[in-house]
């Protein structure tokens, strides 16, 4: 009974989880970590096996309430979709681990509350993921705006103007879907994906749909943070508390990335989004400005949240140049970097994470060599995460810049060429400013002798929830790189749009 | 598609309303008009669905005895409108989180003006 | 040439990883300094032995190859032990034990902080060098290219001052970008090819790229070796990096980093482009024009220099250039002398290099106006300077000569006059910059130095060593490794490949 359900199953399980917990709260208090870990793990299996039996037995359509689509809800689990919910649940997962000791810190009295509004956007974030249906999506991507506000919003007031700026935009963003939504329908009359994809077969895109495809571009731009779009991002990822920052900034800005591929390639005639109009070109050359002015500004940065917020706008620009590619090596670029990023950039958050709970600043300035001592896995796990940034082997960050380089190849396209290798340089700068601090005591400091057998350091990252998730990332990362085939082969080959 | 409309001046009306919405929510200084604008905003896409479903010489989609149910074309299209039921929904929880932040936001700080909000968060 | 043929082995992935589990027995055995350089050694004894027992197989054209994993599309992180292969093999995993030893000497008589880190990172480059040694394909080439560079920045940032930052960050800055221009490199020609094993004799060929895009494509290579290999304008990193501790800048600034860049420009003239393109596509002129540039101008720049070690640096690229520029003459002799002189500059400049430092730490002089008379003072120890010194200059017996000797007898081959001058002038511009310290340190008087005043045994043993073997392996090639057998397989094989399947 379960196969079939599996689409609909971990968004029903988020919802539920997010609905128990404050239930749960009035009779066991502390209750609320267990359960939202329990629940995201549960739903990393289920999602394993979803992969699995999509991977052997084809797509899972399901129809919402029995109700068959065109005129229902349909959810999908198809490779592309099934991939992205595994990956996101997967880091939830982790994420939800490390919060232990952060949220009661960060947010004392509003636990419940965070736990509750976590598994809600991420619930929501899985319905954006998986439904069939372009209304749905919408209500989906508003579900998971609002719980992500709330979760951004919670900390410091300062974190509250942020979080109001990014609401504006944010709003803006999903409305310009809304409206894009409605010139699609009026074309087509239809919301069901696959339906308007049979339509547009016959019909080939009219100009109203172009209009709308424009305004669809447009909003998920805005929520994917692509350059020049991005302005919201990095006060919101500097000020909003810890967990939320590490929660959201590896996977909400990749579901937007993901509406953008299913819209332009799977649901629309790839061919004619690459060939016929210049979407893929626009994106490809945003994409390639937003790498460097990101970089740029990540090495400008003096606090590690904003240099990272700043990294993520630069390699938000690594996918969108492989959707704009737009060939078969742009798009298992662009995949796997979202991939590869979601982790690197959920273990640099956690570290940083790690900081706050060691009471440590988050100016870049303020680290210092002694942390390598103090906490030597989350050092470590910095080191790791950023290494396999600035694209080094056999790290997983490498490999999606080979895949990238060798669509630029196909295209002849040296501007992307010259942009990925002076990207990687500029990674390299800015992280390792940062890791020439925590490994390395500063100039002026008088050197300490070698003396292994001296007192042993305070040990800062000593609790497991602190620990375990970044060096799992850590490791994630090795293992992503080395098994690379083996994902592109298994996972991502299969979900390669017709036309590809 | 021109069958749907008589005209196309509810659209200009509605890309109007849209752009008086942008204005508001980009350019005015103060917080709480920028909620203001996001609203107009968010209203002008709910009336451009309503606008699309019209169709001139059509009425209510409740089945009509003396029309029955073998004319479609006598009917409005209803899908927008309970779409945008969902999304008149959706706004309002928008502008719910936009005023709780408001209120956090005028807590601490005391003002909604963007200038002196920047000016204290110094 | 003998047919070659290839069977799987687990020997050069074991010559690769020795050194990568000590790392972690080194890391794991910080609190005795005992035991952790004892794992050094026998890793390097252990990985020495490997590199050895793939001698006769490469010898035979029996290469022994070794498949982890496919990383790409038809592209595997592969490792094959053949002739070119073990050869760079053979002097890195050798002189690992000689500086191993040195190594334990200098930073115990130093008093070096973070130990432990040194030797450990030590172990990972020589693990990275075997890794390209045996590299059999471009995108392993390259992986262990970049894990070369990334394993070496703690050691040149070993002394954490902020000189020695400095340096680090540029070497970073212009190792990195090799490396990512030669990743663009390698991914263009697996979209052109797909593939990217190397092949003796060439794996490209003319009708794959349009001529201007074989030049562009060489300039992305030459870029990506070069920066390693120092070719000006690629070089000012080498200088900088002198900061390292002394046994850094000996195997690592005179045999593992730079050799491997130009190791990578053989395996690039050699097994990428092959002669045959080489020469068609004007792309010879290119590598022999900056490398004859380099040579003169690095000898100008290094008798400039008084720290000594600046000096050794600049006469390294000057010498690695001579490698290049043997490979650019696309002779049989050419490549024999490039290759000879890759063993020779190896073996003579660690022996510097090891002079150096042990005149650092016993005496505390860096600058050659500092060395008057203590020749007498430090004989061994300048001894053996002045042999590593004649060597360099190409003096008979010392094995410069023999290399020097299969260079001008390259040139000639191929009829260039040029270079063949480059060669005799710069043998005179090597002198000129080495002679004046051998001088100064034994004819010049010293109130100082007067009475017999060696460093400890650690380090004068491997130096004097090393340069006993220099001049040994002047009179007989062949005397302890098949050094020269090696050599003109391995250039018979480049220049008449046996045809591709």
């Amino acid at each position: 009974m379960i196969p079939e359900h599996l689409a609909v199953l971990s968004i029903v399980l988020y919802f539920i989880g997010a609905l128990l917990i404050p239930l749960l709260a009035r009779f066991a208090r502390g209750m609320s970590w267990t359960l939202a870990v329990a629940t995201s793990g549960g739903i990393f299996i289920l999602n394993l096996a979803g992969i699995g039996g999509v991977l052997a037995a084809g797509s899972i359509r399901y129809a919402v309430g029995g109700w068959a689509p065109p005129i229902g809800i349909e959810l999908v689990l198809d490779p592309l979709s099934a991939f992205f919910v595994l990956m996101m649940s997967g880091l939830a997962c982790l994420v939800l681990v490390h919060s232990r000791r952060l949220v009661p810190e960060e947010l004392p009295g509003r636990v419940t509350v965070y736990y509750s509004a976590s598994l809600l956007m991420l619930g929501a974030l899985t319905g954006i993921v998986l439904t069939g249906d372009l209304f749905n999506l919408y209500v989906f991507l508003e579900i998971a705006a609002l719980a992500g506000y709330a979760l951004l919003g919670a900390g410091t007031a300062r974190a509250a103007v942020a979080t109001f700026r990014y609401l504006i935009l944010g709003t803006v963003g999903a409305s310009l879907y809304l409206l894009g939504l409605g010139f699609l329908y009026l074309a087509s009359g239809t919301l069901n994906m696959a339906d308007l994809s049979a339509i547009t077969d016959v019909t080939g895109l009219e100009p109203l749909m172009v209009i709308g495809l424009v305004f669809i571009v447009a909003g998920m731009g805005l929520k994917m943070a692509l350059f020049p779009l991005h302005l919201w991002l990095p006060d919101v990822y500097a000020s909003a508390p810890s967990t939320s920052t590490s929660l959201i900034a590896p996977l909400g800005t990749k579901v937007a990335a993901y509406v953008l591929i299913r819209i332009l390639f799977y649901v629309m005639d790839p061919d004619i989004i690459r060939y016929e109009l210049p979407f893929t070109t626009v994106l490809g050359l945003l994409g390639a400005v937003g790498i460097i002015w990101g970089s740029i500004m990540a090495i400008a940065q003096t606090d590690l949240r904003r240099m990272l917020a700043y990294s993520s706008i630069a390699q938000i620009g690594y996918i969108a140049l492989g959707i704009g590619l737009g060939n078969v090596h742009g798009f298992i670029g662009a995949i796997l970097h979202a991939l590869n990023h979601a982790c690197m950039k959920a273990g640099l958050f956690l570290v940083s994470g790690n900081l706050r709970a060691a009471g440590r600043s988050q100016e870049i300035a303020a680290l210092d060599h002694t942390l390598q001592r103090t906490m030597p896995w989350t050092t470590a796990g910095f080191t790791l995460a950023a290494l396999s940034m600035i694209g080094l082997p056999p790290l997983a960050g490498f490999f999606s810049k080979w895949y990238l380089l060798l669509g630029s190849w196909e295209k002849s396209n040296w501007i992307f060429i010259i942009v990925i290798v002076v990207s990687s340089l500029l990674n390299a700068v800015y992280f390792f400013r940062v890791i020439e601090r925590l490994y390395l005591p500063k100039g002026d400091v008088k050197p300490a002798k070698d003396d292994p057998a001296g007192a042993p350091a305070v040990r800062l990252d000593r609790h497991f929830t602190l620990v375990v998730p970044v060096v799992v990332i850590g490791a994630g990362l090795l293992l992503l790189g080395l098994a690379n085939l083996a994902i592109v082969r298994v996972l991502i080959q299969p979900m390669l749009p017709e036309g590809f | 598609m021109i069958e749907l409309i008589d005209g196309y001046y509810a659209y200009w009306f509605c890309f109007l309303l849209l752009t008086i919405g942008l204005y508001g929510m980009l350019l005015k200084r103060n917080l709480v008009k920028k909620v203001i604008g996001l609203s107009v905003f968010q209203s002008a896409i709910i009336l451009f669905f309503i606008i699309a479903a019209y169709k001139d010489g059509s009425t209510v989609p409740v089945i009509d005895p003396r029309i029955g149910s073998d004319q479609p074309a006598a009917y409005i299209n209803p899908l927008p409108h309970t779409l945008m039921l969902t999304a008149i929904v959706v706004g309002v929880a928008t502008l719910g989180v936009a005023f709780a932040l408001l209120i956090r936001i005028h807590g601490k700080y005391r003002t909604l003006d963007e200038d002196q909000l920047i000016e204290r968060m110094k | 040439m003998y047919p070659t043929y290839e069977y799987a082995s687990t020997v050069p992935a074991a010559a690769m990883l020795v050194s990568l589990g000590a790392m972690v027995l080194i890391l794991l055995s910080s609190k005795s300094p005992n035991l952790r350089e004892a794992w050094t050694l026998l890793a390097g004894v252990v990985k020495f032995a490997l590199v050895v027992s793939l001698i006769p197989g490469a010898l035979a054209g029996r290469v022994a190859a070794f498949e982890f994993l496919e990383i790409a599309p038809g592209v595997s992180l592969s490792l094959k032990a053949d002739a070119l292969g073990v050869f760079f093999a053979l002097i890195a995993s050798a002189l690992w034990i000689v500086t191993s030893i040195y190594s334990i000497g200098y930073m115990r008589g130093n008093a070096e902080k973070k130990q432990t880190r040194y030797y450990a990172s030590f172990a990972l480059s020589l693990s990275a060098t075997i890794g390209i040694a045996f590299a059999s394909n471009l995108l392993t080439f390259v992986i262990f290219y970049e894990l070369l560079t990334l394993a070496t920045y703690p050691l040149v940032v070993h002394k954490e001052t902020p000189a020695a930052i400095r340096a680090g960050r540029m070497y970073l800055a212009y190792a990195l970008t090799a490396g990512l221009v030669f990743l663009a490199g390698t991914a263009w020609v697996y979209l052109a090819t797909g593939t990217l094993e190397f092949q003796a004799g060439g794996m490209l060929d003319a009708d794959m790229f349009s001529a201007d895009g074989m030049r562009i494509l060489f300039v992305l290579f030459l870029a990506g070796v070069g920066v390693k290999s120092g070719i000006m304008p690629l070089h000012s990193w080498l200088p900088a990096a002198m900061v390292a501790p002394t046994p850094v800048s000996a195997l690592l600034h005179a045999v593992a980093v730079v050799k491997s860049g130009v190791f990578g420009v053989l395996r690039v003239v050699g097994f990428v482009f092959g002669p045959e393109l080489m020469v068609s596509a004007g792309l010879d002129v290119i590598l022999a024009v900056l490398a004859g540039g380099t040579i003169l101008l690095a000898s100008f720049i290094a008798m400039r220099q008084d720290n000594l070690k600046r000096r050794l640096a600049y006469s390294t690229v000057g010498h690695l250039s001579y490698i290049v520029l043997g490979a650019a003459l696309i002779t049989s002799a050419g490549f024999t002398g490039s290759l000879l002189h890759l063993a020779a500059h190896a073996l003579m400049k660690i022996t510097l290099f090891m002079c150096a430092g042990a005149i650092y730490v016993h005496m505390h002089k860096t600058e050659i106006s500092e060395l008057d008379g203590m020749g007498r003072a430090m004989p061994w120890t300048f001894g053996a300077f002045t042999i590593g010194a004649l060597g360099l200059a190409g003096i008979p017996p010392i094995n410069g000569f023999v290399s020097k000797f299969y260079l001008g007898m390259g040139a000639l081959e191929g009829g260039q006059v040029v270079v063949l001058a480059i060669f005799l002038v710069s043998g005179l511009l090597n002198a000129g910059y080495f002679f004046p310290i051998v001088i100064r340190a034994f004819f010049r008087p010293s109130p100082q130095h007067p009475v017999y005043n060696e460093a400890s045994f650690w380090m004068v043993g491997p130096l004097c060593l090393t340069a006993a073997l220099a001049v040994l392996f002047g009179l007989f090639p062949d005397l302890l490794a098949p050094v020269f057998t090696l050599a003109s397989g391995i250039s018979a094989e480049i220049l008449n490949p046996v045809p591709r399947p």
